[in-house]
């Protein structure tokens, strides 16, 4: 499943997608992220299994432009601690 | 199907509630319900082996708890049935954490995902659900599995929201929207922001240019329809696709975005406000078959 | 030599007429459905300012989101530059230039020479802009102003989810109907506000000092909120909502960077 956290707003699209089929749950992205946009979590979208996998907080998802936006720096990018910290290429960001 | 409603008139629905009167719920295995606590409305889906038994759907008070119990109440009534007799009960929606009797708490893109299978069938690829504060697109597969989604609940652009608050601006009834926005003999040219406040000022200014109010919907109506179209496109659209929530009853959406996107939307066979609590139901049921597994 | 600069904006057309970077007069007008009229009023205001007449004036620069509609501008500059040329000509020691006006949020990061290295812009979403203030004040029914002032003598920090104006305004509703002292929400609104615009600012690297300009540096209550954010303090100029107009002024004389 490709789970997408975030939003549309008039400024733009801001979305952190997670691959569960991709993501293992090591938690990996949790310990990189400054900001705690990550947990780990039995998968929401899918009740009836017990598999763990990251999803981005409930009290990120509708702010996450700002939040990742030191990460973000207009010049010079560097790459994001969250999506070079898993192994597993699960996470990606629309912008 | 017979239909107790009241007359209370917000977002186009009715409370309503119902249940079979030709099913015998005491000859059932298992007894679960679903309880969708939204932000606008609230509803109970109650079934019986996995088959829909009794549904209430009404609107959600100031109490997230209180709602949960009177929905459930409510789909109870005339049944004979008590709320010790249903074995599994699932909370989903916005106040899911809140339903007192239930036994696990299910995201609503999950349950939501769940209920459009069993509604629309296993033909269902993509559905859109427009409430009042939020935009959720959803991808599933033929076993109702969520195989893609987003929501978006933190702009009012592309919410009920957002149409009520240009439904205010030029006091026009939130139910009359979407069939002035069509009275119309040509498509204006889109609001062009996407943002609710902006897109006010925006109409303001086109209202004092002496637009009439049905081509200032028509051109809202559109931008709207264009922004949703724009977040499915994120996912991809495959059909079968069904456009669920209270917006879904906007017919000057609904006829945009069919437009945009070429294709027609699924009519459902029941009130789409229940789908997330027919979700939470099955899911009921299945969490008491894997229990009762177990042991 | 003496030049104009006209800005015009979201909400306000604003114009400086200036000589060797000294400012002579200023006007500014409500940006109305005529644009046309408004810019004639505002230049016409500066100039009743500036005690001068028109044919003094020997060159024109326009800026803002309107830049397009000014008929006899000699150039036109982008908010981003006009807002550095003004900022640091005010105050040459700045290396971050942080401008919050009603539309849009930007931050500017100059070198030592007041040359433009970076920029962000929060645009196109009331949620990052002075609008999102306005529609809180307007929830709370009470006067901008009144809302600044407010908030400072606020001593709880409460926090806000919501992230859009409009969700926002129904928050605030809720807030007043569950009691919370309204300084308390008054604080909450700039904190929120300025969050959004310190991490817009982070993207391109905050460097003291920092310069705030545009109107929403008149309401002291986003100002304290925003120092708190940042942990440093920031420059405000007397007359914050016309230093991008300055800039363009300054430019068309030669004198910006
Ligand atoms: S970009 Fe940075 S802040 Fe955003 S999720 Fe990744 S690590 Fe966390
Ligand atoms: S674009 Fe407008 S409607 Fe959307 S989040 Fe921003 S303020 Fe709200």
């Amino acid at each position: 499943m490709i789970a997408n956290y975030g939003y549309k707003d008039g400024s733009g699209e801001y979305f952190i997608s997670v691959d569960t089929e991709k993501c293992t749950g090591c938690g990996d992205c949790v310990e990189a992220c400054p900001y705690g946009v990550f947990e780990v979590v039995e998968d929401p979208m899918d009740p009836l299994s017990d598999d763990q996998v990251a999803i981005v907080t409930e009290a990120e998802r509708k702010k996450i432009k700002y939040t990742c936006g030191p990460c973000k720096p207009v010049s010079d990018r560097p790459p994001l601690p969250c999506v070079a910290a898993c192994l597993e290429h699960a996470i990606s960001h629309s912008w | 199907m017979a239909e107790d409603t009241t007359s209370k008139d917000y977002w186009r629905w009715t409370e309503s509630n119902w249940h079979d009167p030709d099913m015998d719920w005491r000859e059932g295995d298992i007894i679960s319900a679903g309880v969708d606590v939204g932000s606008v409305s609230s509803q109970t889906v109650i079934m019986v082996d996995g088959k829909l038994y009794a549904y209430s759907n009404m609107r959600t008070g100031s109490d997230s708890p209180k709602s949960a119990e009177n929905a459930m109440d409510w789909a109870l009534e005339g049944t004979g049935m008590t709320l010790d007799d249903i074995h599994y009960a699932v909370g989903t929606g916005y106040g899911r954490v809140n339903v007192p009797f239930a036994k696990r708490a299910i995201t609503e893109i999950a349950c939501h995902a769940r209920g459009a299978n069993f509604m629309y069938g296993p033909t269902i690829k993509t559905v859109l659900d427009m409430g009042g504060q939020d935009c959720k697109a959803i991808r599933v597969d033929q076993k109702g599995k969520v195989v893609s989604f987003l929501m978006n609940d933190k702009c009012a652009a592309g919410t009920g929201r957002g149409m009520e608050v240009f439904a205010d601006l030029l006091g026009v009834h939130i139910t009359k929207v979407g069939e002035m926005s069509l009275q119309v003999d040509e498509e204006p040219p889109m609001v062009s922001s996407t943002c609710v406040v902006f897109a006010k000022s925006e109409a303001s200014a086109l209202l004092r240019e002496g637009w009439p109010k049905e081509k200032v919907l028509a051109a809202y109506c559109l931008a709207m329809a264009h922004r949703v179209v724009g977040l499915l496109e994120r996912l991809g659209i495959e059909e079968d696709f069904a456009i669920t929530g209270g917006i879904a009853k906007n017919i000057g959406i609904v006829s945009r975005v069919e437009k945009e996107l070429g294709i027609k939307a699924l009519k459902p066979s029941l009130d789409t406000q229940i789908a997330g609590a027919i979700g939470g139901a099955l899911f009921a049921t299945a969490l008491l078959k894997k229990e009762r597994k177990k042991k | 030599m003496i030049t104009a600069g006209i800005d015009v904006g979201a909400k306000n057309v604003k114009v400086i007429i200036q000589e060797d970077g000294k400012i002579l007069g200023k006007g500014l007008v409500l940006a109305g459905l005529d644009t046309q009229a408004s810019i004639k009023g505002a230049v016409d205001a500066a100039l009743k300012d500036a005690d001068l007449a028109s044919d003094k004036v020997e060159k024109v620069f326009a800026t803002g989101a309107g830049r397009k509609d000014v008929p006899d501008a000699d150039d036109s500059y982008t908010e981003v530059g006009a807002d550095a040329a003004g900022a640091i000509h005010l105050y040459p020691q700045a290396r971050t230039v942080i401008d919050v006006g009603a539309e849009e949020g930007r931050a500017i990061r100059v070198d030592e020479r007041g040359k433009v290295v970076d920029f962000a812009i929060n645009e196109r979403c009331a949620a990052g802009a002075g609008a999102f203030t306005e529609a809180m004040a307007r929830a709370l029914e009470l006067p901008l102003e009144e809302l600044g002032r407010l908030s400072l003598t606020s001593t709880k920090a409460v926090p806000m989810n919501a992230q859009c104006a409009v969700f926002a305004e129904s928050e605030v509703v809720s807030l007043i109907h569950a009691k919370t002292e309204k300084q308390d929400i008054a604080r909450a609104v700039h904190d929120a506000m300025a969050t959004r615009i310190t991490s817009m600012a982070r993207r391109v690297g905050v460097k003291p000092d920092i310069a705030l300009i545009g109107g929403v540096a008149r309401n002291p209550g986003f100002v304290d909120s925003l120092q708190r954010d940042l942990e440093t303090e920031v420059l405000i100029p007397e007359d914050p909502e016309y230093v991008s107009a300055f800039g363009a002024a300054l430019l068309a004389a030669g004198l910006g960077k």
